[in-house]
């Protein structure tokens, strides 16, 4: 047992266990920092081949994003895993006011607003709720025990607390977040121990209530359903970009045509080849070998994220770490699963690698927190809160 | 102590099962870049390399706009015009130079070039210059070799070749604006360099018909862009002609008789809706629009006085005055309490507290009775009815009738009007109502408005014994709101209004009509079974003072036009078996029986023949 490398340790009289910093930085788990730091280098390499050989205008800047990244990452690992449980809700609750905040200026603006400035950045606060959304769950759950789940009333505030920002968001309009934001949150029930049978009652209430959603939209909602669920419909749209995507991809075969020779990229053929098309650029360049290279990294951190969860004694730990490691697998799968035309086109990042702020900041601000989980794997939480022995 | 341990092996088995999920789903992405990029890889690297694949959208036609008898309203025109594709040039400007030692080009035209450029992707092309002439286009074609990324192409453009007459209907095409082009960022038809959407009318209304479906085609080309062959082709669906329910010829008709004034004429079938005339005058021609207008001709009509860009049948509030006295006399008789014996004498004027309000004939009229007050017009008789009743019943008589709301036809930028009652006297201005608004409210003064489609509505209802029909001006099987052109009885909801109290207003409007005194009996029509019984109304928009009564009130001709009366007048017919429903509003044109009336008079004669005609010519037919 890993818990052998620390000494049994004193309990005082409010039940707390602590721990001194120089305690806590040796427990930090290098090998996950070494795989972020991998993938990252991946994206400069990609991001400078996409400027055709250039530091400006992605490389550079992402370089700069991902050390203010790595810098949110260690302050969140440093911090207690039980603060981070206290402020679960109010985190969550901030989120969504931010939310409906984005939603009003919206409203008074004109289309599809998804911003707030803050003016050394633009807060996206569907970004934030990825890893609020997580948080609130992993409080909640953690109150649980097993069989309260044969109450099917225990569903009733998760589920509030999921379809409240899963509504915010698809009003901005952004579906791609929305079903996130959802997949999410159902993985989150399943490792809670949710019963399986309601995942079934579940899909199947959610298919039936398709039609009836459908009397609700209007006329050009539903054309962008159709062409979100049918890019053929729309050769020039949604549908271009992905035949271009399989020819950079396909033609790139076994080895690729090598580093900053990526011809469909280089003419342009390729769209958006600096953010949700990245991994197509990569593929060309490195062909599927750098491919699987790339998949097999992505995969390790989410194995390394299992093993982090599974040794919490905490099941807000657990659940955290987990959660977090899932929304990761789900941005990666998406996006490479949409660049080769497995999935609908929907605007997910491909993690870590595509060029852009808010995605690479809130990632590594989630792997903070599952960092903080590994740190602080001892120390086990009662259902209320209080450390315990 | 809680199960914590039962707790963390159920997650570790739940654990598992997600891992193991996630396993297959990265599974599947190797399995599918193995397909990609080893098994299709040849494929994709002859794709790749050489030639490239362009897919070009096609224009489906737009649907023509018909009159009811097919004569063409709206139709499409070649027009040849140059495109670029920016992605095809050097650099954009490289190009436009060089064409502009060719055709002329303005410094508008690259401004607007350029802010599409930025605004599209690189691969759509982009409207250079338009309606070039055949010289225009021989000379770009031969310097094509020049000309990178330069393209010469056949569009249709919008053409409405009856120009002035029903343009307000028909509305007009034009670009796409930034707000189109992201509310319906679904249909890529708009990306189509001078692509036109409806932007008024029908041509609004039923846009997305209009419209039809974008077909593609899928080309090979080389490295330069040039076309080696085509690979796909898709045929879209052109647009679905649009039959309308006007009839060109009584329309034209009806905008010759209204000539140079200011004023609108709607005729409507009383049991279908179907509008057969709406003139609106003066008009404009909506050509000049797709043309693109000259600075001084939009200022000539943006600022004339009578404004010509607005549908006054539609868009057009005005004091509906005495037309409006059959919503009081209706109001009076379902509810109201008063009797149509019950008897007013008309001494000339009605005193309320100080003030006294006058009636029209300044010797009054004697004693009358309902019919007699609708047929003489008699403010007196109104006032007294209005008093005895106040302005509520009369507004939820009127808003039954059409009035005070939209009707609902199928045009954009209809105006609701207004029918004011205690409540939105309360609400509207925050003050309580006075009785002295109960008189003139009674008479159709005051705050009250209404459009000549809503008086229209409201004729057309009273002559079909109060069945709520709706007006529209297309036969509308797009929407699956059709009614065959032969069942003209659609199912319309009833007013809940007694026969008997229809039948006291419509012999107020027959003695208006057809019996001597009556006030547009000399505007009658004459011919046997086209007879028709109507109500005028003359909308007073100015104050007339104490000084001016005594000294005699100044006639109409001699004010200034802008302070002269409107004159109204409303009717239907033939008066044996109501057929039509007319309304016509003639801004400061005066008196309603003298201005109104015999415009409604000849316009209705020429709508009963051309229907005989109709009929006669369907009967030989069969």
């Amino acid at each position: 047992m890993r818990a052998s490398l620390h000494p049994p340790r004193p309990v005082g009289g409010l039940n707390r266990a602590e721990m001194s910093w120089r305690e806590k930085i040796r427990q930090i788990n290098l090998s996950l920092l070494a795989l972020i730091t991998a993938v990252a280098c991946i994206g400069f390499l990609t991001l400078y081949s996409a400027a055709q050989g250039s530091l400006e205008p992605w490389a550079l800047k992402q370089m700069i994003r991902f050390v203010m990244g790595m810098s949110l990452l260690m302050v969140a690992a440093l911090i207690d895993i039980r603060t981070w449980m206290r402020y679960s809700y109010a985190f969550y609750g901030l989120s969504v006011l931010l939310l409906v905040a984005v939603q009003i200026r919206g409203t008074i603006g004109m289309g599809a607003q998804r911003w707030i400035d803050l003016g050394f950045i633009q807060l996206q606060p569907s970004e934030l709720m990825k890893v609020a959304l997580i948080m609130a769950l992993a409080r909640y759950f953690h109150g649980q025990a097993p069989e309260d789940f044969r109450r099917l009333t225990t569903l009733i505030i998760p589920l509030i607390m999921v379809l409240a920002p899963v509504g915010l968001v698809l009003k901005q309009p952004d579906l791609g977040t929305a079903l996130m934001l959802l997949m999410s949150a159902a993985a989150m029930f399943f490792i809670a121990g949710v019963r399986l049978w309601i995942f079934g009652v579940a899909l199947a209430g959610g298919l039936g209530a398709i039609p009836v959603a459908w009397q609700f939209l209007h006329d050009y909602q539903r054309q962008r359903l159709i062409i979100f669920l049918n890019p053929d419909q729309d050769p020039l749209g949604a549908g271009y970009h992905i035949t271009q995507s399989k020819i950079a991809l396909g033609s790139g075969g076994l080895l690729g045509k090598g580093y900053m020779m990526g011809t469909q990229s280089r003419l342009n053929f390729l769209p958006e080849k600096q953010t949700d098309f990245i991994f197509t650029m990569f593929a060309e360049e490195w062909g599927m070998l750098g491919g699987v290279v790339l998949l097999g990294l992505y995969a390790l951190l989410v194995a390394w994220g299992y093993s982090i969860s599974l040794r919490c004694r905490s099941q807000y730990g657990r659940l955290l770490a987990l959660g977090v490691v899932t929304t990761f697998f789900l941005y990666f799968f998406i996006n490479s699963a949409m660049v080769m035309g497995l999935v609908p086109v929907v605007g997910v990042p491909l993690p870590l690698i595509s060029y852009g702020g808010t995605s690479m900041l809130s990632l590594l601000f989630g792997f903070g927190l599952v960092m903080s989980a590994h740190v602080h794997r001892e120390i086990p939480i009662s259902r209320s809160g209080a450390a315990e022995d | 102590m809680y199960h914590n341990s039962d707790r963390a092996r159920l997650f570790g088995r739940r654990a598992t099962l997600l891992a193991g999920g996630q396993a297959v789903l990265v599974g599947s992405l190797v399995a599918r870049m193995y397909y990609l990029q080893v098994m299709e890889a040849e494929r994709y690297r002859l794709q790749a390399e050489g030639n490239r694949i362009s897919t070009q959208l096609l224009a489906p036609p737009r649907g023509l706009i018909l009159d009811r008898n097919g004569i063409a309203m709206a139709i499409n025109q070649h027009n040849y015009r140059v495109l670029v594709v920016p992605e095809q040039t050097p650099s954009l400007n490289f190009t436009l130079d060089r064409l502009a030692q060719i055709i002329p080009l303005g410094d508008s035209d690259r401004i607007r070039i350029a802010k599409d450029s930025r605004r599209r992707r690189s691969f759509v092309p982009i409207t250079v210059r338009e309606n070039l002439s055949w010289e225009d286009v021989a000379r770009v074609e031969v310097n094509a070799p020049d000309l990178p990324g330069i393209i010469i192409d056949v569009g249709q453009s919008r053409y409405y070749p009856l120009e002035r007459l029903g343009a307000h209907i028909l509305g007009y095409v034009s670009v796409p604006s930034e707000q189109d082009l992201t509310t319906q960022a679904a249909d890529s038809l708009l990306e189509l360099p001078g692509f036109r959407i409806g932007k008024g009318g029908v041509e609004k209304v039923y846009d997305l018909a209009l419209r039809g479906k974008g077909g593609r085609s899928t080309m090979e080309v080389n490295s330069v862009g040039r076309v080696i062959k085509q690979l796909d082709r898709v045929e879209g669906e052109p647009g679905i002609d649009l039959t309308m329910t006007l009839d060109l010829r009584l329309q034209e008709y009806a905008a010759q008789r209204l000539g140079d004034e200011s004023a609108a004429v709607v005729v409507m079938d009383i049991y279908s809706g179907n509008v057969l005339v709406m003139a609106s005058t003066p008009s404009f021609d909506p050509n000049a629009f797709n043309r693109g207008l000259t600075g001084p001709e939009w200022n000539e009509l943006t600022s004339n006085p009578r404004s010509p860009l607005t549908n006054k049948a539609i868009a057009g509030q005005f004091a509906p005055g005495s037309t409006f006295k059959l919503m009081t006399a209706l109001a009076a008789l379902e509810g109201g309490g008063i009797s149509p014996d019950m008897r007013v004498f008309c001494p000339g004027h009605l005193q309320l507290g100080a003030i006294k309000f006058h009636c029209w004939k300044k010797g009054g009229h004697g004693s009358l009775d309902m019919i007699g007050g609708i047929k003489n017009s008699c403010d007196v008789y109104f006032y007294e009815v209005s008093r005895r009743i106040g302005p509520d019943r009369i507004h939820d008589m009127a808003t039954k009738f059409g009035l005070g709301q939209i009707t609902g036809i199928d045009l954009p930028g209809e105006k609701p009007g207004l029918v004011p009652n205690r409540a939105w006297k309360r609400a509207a201005l925050g003050q309580p109502w006075h009785p002295g608004e109960s008189l003139i409210n009674g008479i159709g003064q005051g705050y009250c408005l209404a459009t000549p489609l809503q008086l229209a509505t409201m004729v057309a209802r009273v002559a079909n014994g109060g069945l709520q029909v709706v007006p529209r001006v297309a036969r509308d099987e797009i929407n699956g709101r059709i009614v065959s052109p032969h069942d003209d009885h659609p199912q319309w909801n009833s007013c809940d209004v007694s026969q008997h109290s229809i039948d006291i207003v419509r012999k107020g409007m027959f003695g208006v009509s057809n019996e001597p005194g009556g006030t547009a009996y000399r505007a009658r029509i004459q011919e046997e079974n086209m007879w028709l019984s109507g109500k005028t109304g003359s909308a007073q928009v100015r104050h007339i003072s104490m000084h001016e009564r005594e000294s005699g009130v100044i006639k109409n001709e001699n004010l200034p036009w802008k302070e002269r009366d409107h004159a109204l007048f409303v009717a239907y017919a033939p008066e044996q078996a109501p057929r039509f429903a007319i309304s016509v509003v003639v801004e400061h044109g005066g008196g309603g029986s003298a201005v109104a009336a015999p415009i409604a008079r000849d316009i209705m004669i020429e709508v009963q023949r051309r229907e005989l005609a109709r009929n006669t010519e369907m009967g030989k037919r069969e």
